[in-house]
Order: C-alpha cells, then sequence, then structure tokens
C-alpha cells in the first residue's frame, strides 16, 4: 500500500542538522542559544574591558595624551554601552536561556523560534552599534545621552546609538515575554511558584521589568531619533521642547534598568551559596519577596539620578525619601545570605568565592548608594567618581561576581568538564583585588572633587596617586580574566568528566546528565518540594541533619529512565532559518535611517519576508 | 556526603582551601590595610575636597554626611565581619554536618525593622535641610549665572555688572545665584546644552538647563579663592569649563564693584586697542563683534565679557593661568588648546597676538 506523502509547507526544507556551524545559526535549543548569548557578552566583556583601560591608560596621569578628547567621549560613552546592553544584560539573558527550563523541568522555553531571534537581535545589534566606529565616529554623548547635546552632537555617532538601543531593545522585550510565559506555564508538575530556585524567581521579576521598561526607552529613543534625523523638537527647549523629559524617560527606564541587571546575579548567588553551605536558602519567602519589591519599588526612584536637575524640593524629598527605603529589601537579602552560611558545613570553591565576593562587594555598593539618598549632599556627589565607585561597586562587585559565580558554578553542567579549581581561585583573589584597587579610590576621588567624563585633569588637584592606582587596578583585573581564558583552554583540553551532579546540587539541572541532551528530561519530573533534587538525596534527621538517601539520586534517580528508551518519542521543535532571517531586517533598517532611506524598505522587507517564513513553515519536517 | 561516585572528581583538599587561620589572618591584614589607605586618603590637599566646606552649603550637606557616614562604616564592619566571620568559621569539618533550618521569623522582622528605623532617621534631618537650602535668605545679593560651551557668564542685575569665569562675592553673605539655561549659543545659533554650575567647597551642584531657571544658595565662610567645574557632560572641553569664586571682605568686594563699574580707562593709543574694535585685513571679525571690554555693557554676550581682564587669575574658562604664554597660545589658535572652544582660529599674526596681549594685560 502507497504511503500518503503529506505535500510540505513553506519555501523550503526546514533545516534538521544538528551537527556543524549551520546547526548553530539554525538553532532554536534553548541551551545552545544559552551559550552563544554567553560567549558573544564575553566577547563584548573583553572589547569593553579594553575600552576601559583605554580610559584608566588616559587617566593615569594629569593631562594625559593617550587619547584626544574627541576619542576619549567615545570611548567612554561605547564602555557604558558596551559593559549594559552588550554584557551584563545577555549574560544574564543567557544563563536564565540556559537553567530556566532545566530548573523547572520543561524541556525548552514556550517559544524557541523568538528565543533564537532574540539572540540574533542582539548579536546584529551590538554589531551594529560598533560599526559606527568604522562609519563616521560610535557615539559620543554618553551611554545616558542627555538631550540637548545628544540631539545635536554632530556626525551619526548618537544617531547610531538611538537606532542600536532601540534594535537591542527588540532583543529584550522578545525575551521577556518568552521567559515571562515559559515561567507560568511550562513548569513541571509539583513544581510550584514557591518550590521555584531563587534565580527563577529573580528572572521572573527581572523579565516583568524589561517588559515595562523597554517600551519606555524606546520612545524616548525614537524622539531622540526623529529630533536628530526629522527636525522634530521633542527636546528643543529653542522650539518649545523639554531636555528634562528626556532624563524623565530615560531613568524611568535607566533605574529598573539596573535591578534588571542586578537580579539576574542575585538569583545566582541565592542558589550558589546553599549548595556550598550544604543547607537550604535562609528565608526563601523573604528573600523572593523582597526581590519583588525590589522590582516594584525600583519604579519609584527614577528622579534620585536628578537631583541636581532642579525638580524642586518637594520632588527632591519624596525620590529622597523612597530611595533610603529601597535599601531595607536589598538588605533582606544580604542578611539572608549571611543567614544561609550560618551553620553551614561550607566547601570553598570557586564558585563560592565569587557568590560571596558579590555579597561582600555589594554590601559596599548598596552603602554607597544610601548615601546617594542624602539629596543636598548627593548635590556634590552626583557627576563625580564617587558614582563611578558606587555604580562598579554594585554592578562590577555585584553582577559580574555574581555571573562569574554563575560560570564557574554551572559549566561542568553545560559543557561536561569541571574548570580548574587553582586557576579559578588565582582568578578570584586576582579580580578581587584589581577590582577593589581600581575602584575603591574612586569614592575618594569623588570627594576629593574630580568630576565624571573628564578626558583629563590638570596637575595640583589631589587626584594623581589615586588615578594611578586605580589604573593598575585596571589592569589587575585585566590579568584575572587572561587567567580564566587560560583556565578555560587548560580544562578543555584535560577534559576532567563532571559527571551529572558535580557540585552535590539542590535543584533538578543537577538531576540530569552533564550536558544535557537535546530534551533534557527523558521523562518529565514529578516535584514534591523547593530544592527537590536535594531532597530525593538526602532526608533529615531529627537533629536537623542531613543523611544520604541509599541510592538515593544515584544514575540520576526517574530523571533518565532506561538508557535505550532515553529520548525516543520525545520530539523537540527543529531549527528554523527564520528567526536569523528576519533579525537581519533590523540593523538593515538602522542603516537607512542614517545613510540611505531606501534601505528602511529593504529591511523593513526582510523582517517581513523572515516574519511570513516563521510563520508558514511547518513545526517539524518528516520524521528524520 | 557525597557517595562515592561523585566523590573520586572533586577531593576534600580542593575544598578545603588554605588552612582556616592563615586565611583569617589574611583577611584581616587586607582589610585592616584597606582601612588604613583610605584614612590616610583624607589627608592630601585638593582644593576642590568635599569633605572641607568652607561655605553655608556645604557645610549643611557635610553635616548631613558626618550623620551618615559613620552610621554606613559601623554597618560595613559589623555585616561584612558577621558574613567573614561565618564562612570561616561553619567551614566543613569531618563529623559536623550543615544545620537545615529555612530561617528565623523573629531574626528576619528585626533585620528588616531596624534598617528602616536607621533610613527614617536619616531622612527627617535630610529632608529639613532639602527645604531649608531652597529658601531665599533675606539680604541675600542676586546673581545670574549663565552657562556657554565652555565658559561661565555671570551677571549682577543690582550692580549692572557682567563678568565671566572668575565670580567675586563678599564675604558671609548669602548670594542667591539664578542658573538661567541659555535656549541657544549666541556664537552659533546651535542648541545651548546642560551644564551644571559646582562649587565643592561652598555648595552642590545645580544643573543650568536650557529654558528653565533654578536657584541655589551660595554663601562663603572666609575670604579665599574657591575652584569649581562643569559637572554635566557638555561636550567636548567639558573638562575645561572651570570657575573661580573668589570671595572678599565687603570693602574689597565693594572696590571691586565699583571698579567694573567704571568705564575702562585704558590707553587709546594702543595699537591692541585698534585691533580689538576695528579688526584688521587679515582677521574675519574684530574681537568687539563679540567681547565687550565693560563689565558695565553687557552686550555683546557672544564670548565672556573681558571687563578688568588684567585682574583675573585664569582665562578660558579658569583653565589657563592669565599669563603672557599662555594668551600667546591661545590667541594664536583656540580650538588647538581647548577643544571644541567656539572662539575661531583668527590667524593673528605674530605681532597682532603681541598688541592684543597688551591691550588685555591693561584692562582694569
Amino acid at each position: 500500500m502507497a504511503t500518503v506523502v503529506a505535500p510540505r509547507r513553506g519555501i523550503f526544507a526546514r533545516p534538521t542538522g544538528a551537527t556543524g556551524w549551520l546547526s548553530w545559526v539554525t538553532t532554536v535549543d534553548h541551551k545552545r542559544i544559552g551559550i552563544m548569548y554567553c560567549v558573544t557578552a564575553f566577547a563584548f566583556f573583553i572589547i569593553g574591558g579594553l575600552e576601559a583601560l583605554l580610559i584608566r591608560a588616559q587617566l593615569a596621569q594629569p593631562n594625559g595624551e593617550v587619547l584626544s578628547a574627541e576619542a576619549y567621549n567615545q570611548f567612554f560613552t561605547m564602555h557604558g554601552i558596551t559593559m549594559i546592553f552588550l554584557v551584563v544584560m545577555p549574560m544574564g539573558v543567557g544563563l536564565m536561556n540556559y537553567l530556566i527550563p532545566l530548573m523547572i523541568g520543561a524541556r525548552d522555553v514556550a517559544f524557541p523560534r523568538l528565543n533564537a531571534f532574540s539572540y540574533w537581535v542582539f548579536l546584529l545589534g551590538g554589531l551594529f552599534i560598533y560599526s559606527s566606529f568604522f562609519l563616521g565616529g560610535a557615539p559620543d554623548g554618553g551611554w545616558f545621552g542627555y538631550a540637548p547635546l545628544s540631539t545635536q552632537l554632530p556626525g551619526d555617532g548618537m544617531t547610531f546609538y538611538s537606532l542600536g538601543l532601540q534594535i537591542l531593545g527588540v532583543a529584550s522585550l522578545a525575551g521577556a515575554v518568552n521567559f515571562i510565559i515559559t515561567i507560568i506555564n511550562m513548569r513541571a508538575p509539583g513544581m510550584t511558584l514557591m518550590r521555584m530556585p531563587v534565580f527563577v524567581w529573580m528572572s521572573l521579576v527581572t523579565t516583568f521589568l524589561l517588559l515595562f521598561a523597554m517600551p519606555v526607552i524606546a520612545v524616548a529613543l525614537f524622539q531622540l531619533m526623529f529630533d536628530r534625523v526629522y527636525e522634530a523638537n521633542f527636546f528643543r527647549p529653542s522650539a518649545g521642547g523639554d531636555p528634562l523629559l528626556w532624563q524623565h524617560l530615560f531613568w524611568l527606564f535607566g533605574h529598573p534598568e539596573v535591578y534588571i541587571m542586578i537580579l539576574p546575579a542575585m538569583g545566582i548567588v541565592s542558589d550558589v551559596l546553599p549548595t556550598f553551605a550544604r543547607k537550604p536558602i535562609f528565608g526563601y519567602a523573604a528573600i523572593v519577596f523582597a526581590g519583588i519589591a525590589i522590582g516594584f519599588m525600583g519604579w519609584g526612584v527614577w528622579a534620585h539620578h536628578m537631583f541636581a536637575a532642579g525638580l524642586g524640593p518637594v520632588a527632591n524629598s519624596a525620590f529622597a525619601l523612597s530611595t533610603m527605603f529601597i535599601a531595607v529589601p536589598t538588605g533582606v537579602k544580604i542578611f539572608n545570605w549571611i543567614g544561609t552560611l550560618w551553620g553551614g558545613a561550607i566547601r570553598i570553591t570557586t564558585p563560592f568565592l565569587f557568590a560571596v565576593g558579590f555579597v561582600a562587594m555589594f554590601i559596599i555598593g548598596g552603602l554607597s548608594g544610601v548615601s546617594h539618598s542624602i539629596v543636598p549632599h548627593d548635590q556634590q556627589q552626583t557627576d563625580t567618581y564617587y558614582i563611578v565607585a558606587h555604580f562598579h561597586y554594585v554592578l562590577f562587585g555585584g553582577a559580574i561576581f555574581g555571573l562569574v559565580a554563575g560560570f564557574y558554578y554551572w559549566w561542568p553542567k553545560v559543557f561536561g568538564y569541571l574548570l580548574s579549581e587553582a586557576l579559578g581561585k588565582l582568578h578570584f583573589w586576582l579580580m578581587f583585588i584589581g577590582f577593589n584597587l581600581a575602584f575603591a579610590p574612586m569614592h575618594i576621588l569623588g570627594l576629593q572633587g574630580m568630576p565624571r567624563r573628564y578626558y583629563t585633569y590638570p596637575d595640583g588637584m589631589g587626584w594623581n596617586f589615586w588615578n594611578l592606582i586605580s589604573t593598575l587596578g585596571g589592569f589587575v583585573i585585566a590579568l584575572s580574566f587572561v587567567v580564566f581564558i587560560v583556565n578555560v583552554i587548560r580544562s578543555h583540553k584535560k577534559r576532567e568528566e563532571a559527571g551529572d551532579d558535580p557540585w552535590d546540587g539542590r535543584t533538578l539541572e543537577w538531576s540530569i546528565p552533564s550536558p544535557p541532551p537535546e530534551y533534557n528530561f527523558a521523562r518529565v519530573p514529578v516535584v514534591q518540594a523547593r530544592d527537590d533534587w536535594w531532597h530525593k538525596k538526602y532526608v533529615e534527621t531529627p537533629e536537623g541533619e542531613p543523611t544520604r538517601v541509599f541510592a538515593g539520586g544515584a544514575n540520576g534517580d526517574d530523571a533518565h529512565g532506561s538508557e535505550e528508551d532515553a529520548g525516543h518519542g520525545i520530539h523537540m521543535p527543529d531549527p528554523s532559518y527564520f528567526p536569523l532571517v528576519a533579525s537581519f531586517g533590523l540593523p538593515i533598517m538602522g542603516y537607512g535611517v542614517i545613510f540611505q532611506p531606501v534601505l528602511i524598505g529593504v529591511g523593513a522587507l526582510i523582517l517581513m519576508l523572515g516574519l511570513f517564513g516563521w510563520v508558514l513553515e511547518p513545526s517539524a519536517e518528516e520524521a528524520h | 556526603m557525597l557517595t562515592g561516585v561523585e566523590a573520586k572528581f572533586i577531593t576534600e583538599q580542593d575544598w578545603m582551601g588554605t588552612p582556616g587561620k592563615r586565611k583569617s589572618r589574611i583577611l584581616f591584614g587586607l582589610v585592616l590595610a584597606t582601612f588604613a589607605l583610605l584614612v590616610a586618603a583624607c589627608a592630601p590637599d585638593a582644593p576642590q575636597d568635599v569633605l572641607k566646606p568652607e561655605g553655608l552649603f556645604a557645610r549643611e550637606a557635610d553635616r548631613l554626611w558626618r550623620i551618615v557616614f559613620p552610621i554606613a562604616v559601623v554597618i560595613f564592619f559589623v555585616v561584612e565581619g558577621v558574613l567573614i566571620f561565618a564562612v570561616i568559621k561553619y567551614r566543613q569539618r569531618p563529623g559536623r554536618e550543615a544545620k537545615q533550618f529555612h530561617g528565623n521569623t523573629k531574626i528576619e522582622v528585626a533585620l528588616t525593622a531596624i534598617p528602616a528605623l536607621i533610613l527614617a532617621g536619616i531622612a527627617v534631618p535630610t529632608v529639613r535641610t532639602i527645604f531649608d537650602l531652597a529658601e531665599e535668605r533675606p539680604g541675600s545679593m542676586q546673581v545670574t549665572v549663565n552657562a556657554h560651551q565652555f565658559w561661565w557668564e555671570y551677571n549682577y542685575p543690582e550692580l549692572g555688572i557682567t563678568t565671566a569665569n572668575e565670580l567675586h562675592i563678599p564675604v558671609g553673605q548669602p548670594v542667591r545665584v539664578r542658573l538661567e539655561g541659555l535656549l541657544t549659543d549666541p556664537v552659533d545659533g546651535t542648541e545651548e546644552v546642560i551644564h551644571s554650575f559646582w562649587v565643592p567647597r561652598l555648595m552642590g551642584a545645580q544643573d543650568v538647563v536650557p529654558g528653565r531657571a533654578e536657584f541655589v544658595l551660595l554663601q562663603a565662610d572666609r575670604p579665599g579663592e574657591y575652584w569649581g567645574e562643569c559637572k554635566e557632560f557638555c561636550g567636548l572641553s567639558h573638562a575645561n569649563m572651570r570657575l573661580r569664586v573668589i570671595a572678599q571682605p565687603q570693602e574689597e568686594f565693594d572696590a571691586w564693584v565699583q571698579d567694573m563699574q567704571a568705564t575702562e580707562e585704558h590707553e587709546a593709543t594702543l595699537e591692541g586697542a585698534d585691533l580689538f574694535v576695528n579688526g584688521a585685513d587679515n582677521i574675519g571679525q574684530p574681537c568687539s563683534a563679540c567681547h565687550s571690554v565693560e563689565a558695565s555693557q553687557e552686550q555683546p554676550r557672544i564670548g565672556p565679557n573681558l571687563g578688568g581682564f588684567s585682574e583675573r587669575g585664569t582665562f578660558a574658562g579658569a583653565i589657563f593661568e592669565n599669563n603672557e604664554e599662555n594668551l600667546s597660545a591661545w590667541l594664536r589658535n583656540p580650538p588647538a588648546v581647548k577643544p571644541g572652544a567656539k572662539m575661531p582660529n583668527l590667524n593673528l599674526t605674530s605681532e597682532q597676538v603681541d598688541a592684543l596681549i597688551e591691550y588685555l594685560q591693561s584692562l582694569e
């Protein structure tokens, strides 16, 4: 009997390959996408770091001659844009990508192709912004782009800024939608919200923040673009516009943005510390609710970036108060992390060190942050190196230390082999010392009156010594990352097999093989408790101490099933060309706005064709 | 503990690290050294040192800082101390397992309430000071500040004088500074940008926003010269937009005012004077097209008012000492020595430069 072959839908066959470069370019697997996010973000981290080293080289001495004023303004602008939009955010999203399905017992995210689209738009958006260096000059109005300076700076740099961040915003929004739906809808049976790992909770809050914050800056960026390219007057006071409108819109986005950057790292630390202390997170509910509170309250503090802008004593007082009180949920988290360590049986590993480093440095950054709420004194602190010190303590000492902790912690799960502990600890100590050398002195420099965004400073201000120390610290940080790269290369060669659960972990990702199979879980787990994986391995004695269940958790327990059955009948979505195709449309439209309006149409067409192909292609090719 | 399967890949040695005592000594030494360094840093003399307030606003801000900073230091030592203590004390040891507790409601509530109370305590003086500093003091002298790329213009409406970059004020008298944001730059008609007026030892910064006017309280306790800078990124020479506030005893200030109000009595026979007013064939525009040499004459407001120029210690946004060498370099090619300066290269000859310097240094 002849079999009936269904007619093909779509223009050409959906790719099905699982190996080779094409399989990466068309992948819709959240694990591969997560890896690509993190690798790309790390590459941008190196570039942003080199920009920082140039800045520090210029400022090492008074009247520096390493960079001209023009070059300096581009480098400090791009350093900020890179580290925020091309490093910390995508690294957080990359880890969220890889881990969330694994932690909630799902096989992928809700919209795998949208996930791929987010990644490609991020990559192309980053390349678009960096192409400005070769096309007339990079943005030079600061990452915060205050109008009217940003509307009237000559050249195309700030236009690249307005379009590039717009493109990146699309990636963030798509990702936010994807993760919210994944977390809410795709948890394994028994995985209630209050049984989710803290990392998943923090990611949920982060994605809601993204969902509401990105549209605000999208509006501001459109207005900036129209002011620059199409002679609009949103921010032109001589035509009735208002420069403060930009600041309000920017910081309404910008403040939730900093919580977007820190919450995933806080989530990582909240999962790393319990593993190495061998006890549950202290105050799970409080940490979760504190994270939610930070998410809410973060919307009410934006004008603390504007204390010198002239909003008046009533507004300044209101924002002083809201800023002070956001320290309360933050403090709750810090105390609960310490409580997690208390009474523990701590194994001091590399990820543990970075997680503790996060807590230690975030305490400092948090305290200096509270000092900014003292409005009259903030009028002294604002726009000086005191502020630069604060945000590097929370974003580097906080977010980066936390993300690096996550790298070391989940590396064995992702790649199947362990990173060297000795080199990892060397990385930590070099980074810790270098970081503090680089940024602690900036508190002093700020209080001694050194403003930000200065391409040079004169002799005789009392700033020479600490600037030199800070530059030295920057180079020590760079050295620490050389150690990291050496670690990766050596460990990859050595290939010390990690096994499923090298750290004796608590959460579901440690119950499956390293690296996980494409479908993650052979059998969808049924979750019975928070830290379900831990509770499969251990029960509590009457004294409250964990004791190993005989053969519990061995061979991955329920998750594997038998080796031959593993994977049969589990169908994962096929790879697809169209997220990549569609994503090309956006930067082409961007180039169209700057150089040649025809390209706007071309880019829009590519985007439309990509979306149509996406919608119309079959969910899978015939059995393969 | 681990099953045999996993344990063989990670040994106890990897996790234990260096023995406890040595590690805690190292850490303690690091902390002490850092703190010592930071304390030592408070010593050097920095002209813009925020921690050495010499004006009313700065002192009020510092008073709040002196409440908050010690609290922050105590919290720092306590919390970091407990953290480091926990890491060291609760290291894995044979025979001791981790206590599996999930929280402690009493402690959690206390550690939420105590910070909130501390913050409430800080909030009260802060809000009071915010409102206090916003009030106009009786007997204030009025000064209007306009910010240009990249210099400061000062107008004394009650006294009828205009000057630039160096602001004279009488000691001990409150000055109500009106920061008036120009809409466009008279030099080239471009949109003016946001600047921020800041004199660290005297007052916190206040932005000068195009199209808006805002006030700030400036008052110096003692006679002296106080340095300030633009604090809001404003373009290429943001770093070169400095200023001086010169606080003088009342008689000296009055004498300065009279001097500035009087018409310039320079030697009209100076060659530079003619050059300044009428220009020359090789110069696009005469200096007088942009600069006034009479402090009592506000217009033209395109470039800084040069009334009393010879008395100034600095020029070009208070970045150069007022001497022949610097003036020469500046007049030859302003944008070359100050990136983005809006005074163009006028292609002056050496003789013209010398003549102008002679003239400028005669302006009292």
